[in-house]
């Protein structure tokens, strides 16, 4: 039995007028580390909110835990943790005050569940009298990820736990979720950077309220069709204007400091065409190379392909 | 009960840290008594009067010795052309002049009737008619004590009495506004205030995601203030008996077990406000417009409600603080007790239980 199902869950605002999340299906196996990948107002909280019963779905269904987001909330409201992404705690209480509130409500008390926090918490043990206002966004973070856990739930909701927090600490973050994968706690990541996503076992790409594919990173990007190009010259947007007019183009985007490309049919020629086509306008420094494609490649495709 | 206690903590952490709050909890109601008791004041207090004695004989003597030793008002005895008491008048602090014509005594005696005339600066009513009441009353009392012996067939008498409040002091009118007044702010601002921040700080959705009863959170919610409200009505007492001289008449228990009613009626007023919105901001809006002005207008401290046109009377039977303010005049000024405050008791305890009944039904155990 999967930990989180969903099928065909839908939400809409307004009364019904906006919908935010469409017919989506996708279940969590029990100890994964699954995340929900997709631009701000792709539907993401929305789908965290209906999962911890915090919002009713105006179709389909879910579970958690084999109980009903509706029906068995109580239960469900006992069992998993979440950490809202704009959780910001108590800001006038301080970090140990703050995790032992948390630890009281949830019926539990922060020596019973030490072990499992404990790998985060001695991060910010030495600040523990100080008021969490106070703390960086990354102490915040590892706060608010210990309060989530000290009940020690079965299945984690963690909602953009690192947006707004600096590189490192993200990086240290999803090495305290591996950690916690290890401990067999099921984790339902959402964030809106694609370069989290080769961290997660399996990710779903989601986009306007619609799974666009659900799959391991690496099968995602193995299942791209063509082979992408990423092309340097100098005077980049005036070359992302001729690249997208030149009718072999199926698709062209600025990604970085390169522009990504594929055609629409590979030749034999197509790269040496192309380079002969750039010199012929006049382009300096130009650099054209295969690349692997990466998980945003894959979104921008996929999104287009649906649209 | 674990859980529910840790909460209360928490709340209690939660005022105690946050300065502003304190101020407002505990400065406000100071404020209030300083200002309504020392600058505000409407009594009648420390007037001047300006007394005019042409006849100088034993009867104006007389009247003009009774006004003084009232004890309200400081006296200026002169003699003054009309134009000179205008001028008075218009240098401020002269509220009244009362006018001895020559002969007073003489015509009263012989004639059997003699005028005097009063002059009051109408620019503030209140004082005006206060003052000229007051004057009126001296004058009829000597004319009382002058017919006694006397039997005169008919004779129109006017007894006028300032029961409860015989020196009308203002304080008697606005300590049980000022009580009723902070006691409303203080709970429903603070409530509503309170748990809308929760909803804004997002605390909310951890709090409704965890095994604790959402109703709970409200209530952990409301004890901390119920308690912070009782002290700051001791507060207010104390001030009120110490600062203001003003007596509590009445059974104090009783006093503090109707206040105690009244908190609830406000704490769940609170709840209600705060179930029904979602920024701080509009919370403290509706808790300021909602609650301050009706009690100022509706309550009967600042502008007596029989005075009103007939919708606005109507009105005011919706606003709590008019039962209240009526209960602690009863206790506390005219020392009754339980048997003659027991309707409006009744009335707040009805209010109580219906906006606590839909307060709780409109709780929102998700998020929207």
């Amino acid at each position: 039995m999967d930990d989180v199902v969903l099928h065909n869950l839908t939400k809409t605002y307004r009364k019904g007028a906006a919908a935010a999340v469409k017919d989506v299906s996708f279940s969590v196996r029990k100890g994964e580390l699954f995340g929900l990948i997709g631009p701000d107002g792709a539907g993401k909280t929305s789908i965290f909110r209906m999962l911890t019963t915090l919002l009713l779905p105006d179709g389909g269904s879910a579970t958690v835990n084999g109980f009903d987001v509706v029906s068995d909330y109580k239960r469900i409201r006992k069992e998993v943790g979440y950490m809202p992404g704009k959780f910001s705690l108590y800001q006038d209480l301080t970090v140990e005050e703050n995790l032992r509130f948390f630890a009281t409500v949830f019926g539990t008390t922060v020596e019973a569940n030490y072990d499992l926090i404990r790998d985060i918490y001695v991060q910010i043990e030495p600040f523990k009298t100080r008021r969490a206002g106070k703390l960086s966004g990354g102490m915040k973070q590892k706060l608010a990820l210990c309060c989530a856990l000290i009940h020690r739930p079965t299945v984690l909701f963690l909602d953009e736990p690192t947006t707004g927090v600096d590189t490192v600490s993200r990086k240290e973050f999803w090495d305290m979720l591996k950690r916690l994968k290890a401990q067999g706690i099921t984790i339902l990541v959402s964030t809106p950077y694609m370069d989290e996503a080769s961290l997660c076992e399996r990710i779903a790409l989601i986009q306007d309220g619609r799974i666009l594919s659900i799959d391991t990173p690496d099968a995602i990007i193995n299942e791209y069709p063509k082979p992408l190009y990423a092309i340097k010259a100098s005077l980049m947007s005036r070359l992302l204007k001729d690249l997208k007019a030149m009718p072999e183009t199926e698709s062209c985007y600025s990604f970085g400091e390169y522009h990504h490309l594929t055609f629409h049919r590979e030749e034999e020629d197509s790269i040496t065409g192309l380079k002969k086509h750039l010199e012929e306008k006049n382009y300096e420094d130009i650099a054209i190379k295969p690349i692997t494609p990466g998980i945003e490649d894959c979104f921008i495709r996929l999104m287009h392909a649906k649209t | 009960m674990k859980q529910f206690l840790a909460f209360v903590r928490k709340e209690f952490y939660h005022v105690f840290r946050d300065k502003k709050t304190l101020l407002l909890l505990f400065g406000l109601p100071v404020a209030q008594i300083v200002l309504f008791g020392f600058a505000l004041t409407n009594e009648i207090k420390n007037s001047e009067i300006v007394v005019c004695d042409y006849a100088n004989d034993v009867a104006s003597h007389r009247i003009t010795d009774q006004i003084e030793a009232s004890g309200n008002f400081s006296i200026h005895k002169c003699l003054m052309s009309h134009r000179d008491i205008e001028a008075a008048f218009k240098a401020g602090n002269t509220k009244l002049a009362v006018i001895f014509p020559l002969n007073f005594n003489h015509d009263l005696l012989h004639l059997n009737k003699a005028q005097v005339q009063i002059i009051a600066d109408a620019s503030d009513p209140n004082t005006a008619t206060t003052l000229t009441t007051f004057a009126t009353s001296i004058i009829m009392d000597y004319q009382n004590e002058l017919l006694q012996g006397h039997s005169l067939p008919f004779r129109i008498h006017t007894d006028l009495r300032m029961i409860y409040n015989p020196s009308l002091k203002g304080a008697t009118n606005f300590v049980p506004g000022v009580i009723a007044l902070v006691l409303l702010l203080v709970c429903v601002l603070m409530t509503s205030v309170s748990i809308v921040r929760e909803k804004e700080l997002g605390t909310m959705e951890i709090l409704l995601v965890s095994p604790f009863s959402p109703i709970l959170v409200v209530f952990a919610k409301a004890i901390p203030y119920f308690f912070l409200s009782l002290l700051n009505l001791t507060v207010i007492l104390i001030l009120s008996v110490t600062l203001l001289d003003l007596p509590i008449h009445g059974n104090i228990l009783l006093l503090y077990a109707v206040s105690a009613l009244f908190i609830l009626t406000a704490l769940s007023l609170g709840l209600l406000i705060s179930n029904s919105t979602d920024s701080q901001q509009s919370a403290m809006l509706i808790s300021l417009m909602g609650m301050l002005l009706p009690t100022l207008m509706f309550s009967g401290f600042m502008f007596p409600i029989e005075n009103m046109p007939l919708p606005l009377r109507i009105i005011s039977n919706i606003v709590p603080s008019k039962y209240y303010y009526t209960i602690v005049k009863s206790i506390m000024i005219k020392g009754l007790g339980f048997s003659a405050i027991w309707k409006e008791t009744l009335v707040l305890a009805g209010m109580t239980a219906a906006l606590l009944t839909i307060s709780i039904k409109k709780f929102k155990i998700r998020l929207a």
